[in-house]
């Protein structure tokens, strides 16, 4: 029987190994040709190490700017959903109301719309309402984007802290807001962690939204100035192109490190929607 | 009394409602609003209520079934095939599979899933691209070369968006398999029920619950895909690889009609909206 499964054991590490290496093939790609001085689009050993292709594109045009674009954009959404979410789980959370179920349900609705689907109408409701290529409307349609999930997340986690604890500070004549701030967003960190990570990768990695409502091209987050390495450049620097989108992914791939490993391996978010 | 304290007690709500309203249910609103017009993208003053003219010709436009048809495509061959058999492959894989292996082949896979959609995008392009990593590979097997993007683009497609999103899967698989009491396969494997038996008698049934989350989830994603095919092929060559996303896209943006524009999108949002339907249900006994 032991032998049985260490034969067994061994299928599984051989096909495993087989799917990761096929899997790693194009990650592999960008991280050797972002170092690569003569970098095309096969999968090969580099002619040398260089760091010429960080040193062309670390300009304020194109990572520079783009980069803070993104930081605006989705530090300022992030901050957004994340408030709304944490102040809409607590009544969710701790007060029973008829109408809770019937929130939720809608709530849980909206986290699976496609908001692909929308983005015509938004686009053609921007230009109505004279938000279409303004930093705030892009806020705001981002951060309402995310909310059903934000909330949904949120209140789980919420649901898990003890309400004895907040009784105690209730007797004490502590407002709910108080109660919410110092007691239970506290003891629910890593939630909070979670909730903030998800909804910062999912708006940094996100096209769509700021390449339909944005059109300045100032004003472009990373994930849409780097269609600029195909379009206006003539011959594409692959090697440049690879460097960007090493630094452009690194945050995220961080990010979402740091989540996973504090909340330890299960990290599969329950029932998790993906952009 | 008690109505005014029940009312300052939902007041968190109120700036996510706020929210939720203005630019989420608004928008929808407006999606059902200009669906029936004739709304244009250069600015007329007015445009007109068209009735079901939008849909009347969307079903008779050869470029609409066409995109219909290969969104069908798309979301069968990645979705429901690929990320979903590929998933719980891996993830059935992992549960055998010594440590390092498991925590390598989770890790490569997740960052796949982690990446920024455009970077993704560009990837898959490099490697499916005529002088690209897949046909390098062929070469040293000595077997034909393609030019994926060009005859094959919806193939090529389909396989980035497996690539980029098994990791979901794998997750929710994982999760479901850990909670499989082991009691119950050993019993089988002592009953003499193989690997095949076991997976179709006892594994399958038990995580069905999950396989609905999964295929659920896994199909509205699929279908909002846009950034990935647009990096990849434009939707092209021609219209070879134009799902509705980006059909919707074009109808709006291309060729200026965005009440057309907004009928397609009203279709691809009342399809997700069934979805999602279905996913409350299975969701149903959690909630």
């Amino acid at each position: 029987m032991p032998r049985k499964r260490s034969a067994r054991r061994f299928a599984a590490d051989v096909s495993l190994l087989a799917l990761a290496v096929a899997f790693a093939l194009p990650l592999a790609w960008v991280l050797l040709s972002a170092v690569d001085p003569r970098a095309g689009l096969r999968l090969r050993a580099p002619d040398g190490l260089t760091l010429d292709n960080f040193r062309a594109i670390l300009t304020p045009e194109i990572t520079y700017t783009p980069l803070l674009n993104s930081l605006l954009l989705c530090g300022g959404a992030t901050a957004l959903t994340v408030g709304c979410a944490a102040l809409a789980a607590y009544p969710l959370s701790r007060f029973r109301s008829r109408l809770n179920r019937p929130f939720l349900l809608t709530i849980l609705f909206a986290t699976s719309l496609p908001i692909t689907a929308i983005m015509v109408p938004v686009y053609a409701l921007f230009v109505r309402v004279n938000l279409i290529d303004t930093l705030q409307g892009t806020v705001f349609f981002f951060a309402a984007s995310q909310l059903p999930f934000a909330i949904w997340l949120m209140k789980n986690f919420m649901d898990g802290v003890p309400r004895e604890l907040e009784e105690a500070a209730w007797t004490d004549g502590a407002s709910a807001l108080q109660s919410l701030l110092r007691i239970v967003l506290p003891l629910m960190g890593p939630g909070l962690a979670v909730v903030t990570v998800f909804s910062f990768v999912m708006m940094w990695g996100n096209f769509f939204v700021p390449f339909m409502l944005l059109l300045t091209p100032d004003r472009m987050p990373a994930s849409v100035s780097i269609n600029d390495f195909f379009g206006n450049r003539g011959m594409v620097a692959y090697g440049q192109l690879a460097a960007f989108s090493v630094i452009y992914s690194t945050p995220v791939i961080l990010l979402y490190v740091l989540v996973a490993r504090r909340l330890g391996g299960g990290f599969a978010l329950g029932g998790a929607v993906k952009g | 009394m008690r109505r005014v304290h029940r009312a300052v007690r939902a007041l968190p709500l109120a700036p996510a409602l706020v929210l939720l309203l203005l630019f989420l249910a608004g928008p929808v609103a407006y999606c059902v609003g200009i669906a029936f017009t004739d709304l244009q993208l250069t600015g007329q003053a007015h445009s007109s209520f068209v009735g079901f003219a939008n849909f009347r010709r969307a079903f008779r436009d050869e470029a609409f079934l066409n995109a219909v048809w290969l969104t069908l495509v798309f979301t069968v061959l990645s979705s429901l095939v690929g990320q979903n058999t590929l998933g719980l492959a891996l993830a059935a894989l992992m549960k055998r599979a010594s440590k390092p292996v498991r925590t390598l082949t989770g890790g490569v896979v997740v960052t796949a899933w982690v990446l920024p959609e455009v970077v993704a995008g560009f990837l898959l392009y490099a490697f499916f691209r005529r002088e690209g990593t897949l046909n390098a590979i062929l070469d040293q097997l000595h077997l034909p070369r393609q030019n994926w993007l060009y005859t094959l683009p919806i193939l090529a497609v389909s396989f980035a968006n497996v690539w980029r999103g098994t990791a979901f899967s794998m997750l929710v698989y994982s999760a479901a398999l850990d909670e499989i009491p082991a009691e119950i396969t050993e019993a089988a494997e002592v009953d003499g029920a193989g690997g095949w038996r076991r997976l179709w008698h006892i594994t399958l049934p038990m995580i069905r619950r999950s396989i609905g989350t999964n295929l659920m989830l896994n199909t509205l994603q699929t279908l909002s895909v846009f950034g990935l095919i647009w990096v990849m092929t434009r939707g092209g060559p021609g219209d070879r690889s134009q799902t509705l996303p980006l059909f919707m896209y074009e109808q709006a943006f291309q060729n200026s009609m965005i009440g057309y524009g907004t009928a397609v999108a009203l279709l691809l949002l009342v399809v997700g909206s069934l979805f999602s339907v279905v996913y409350l249900r299975l969701l149903r006994t959690e909630v």
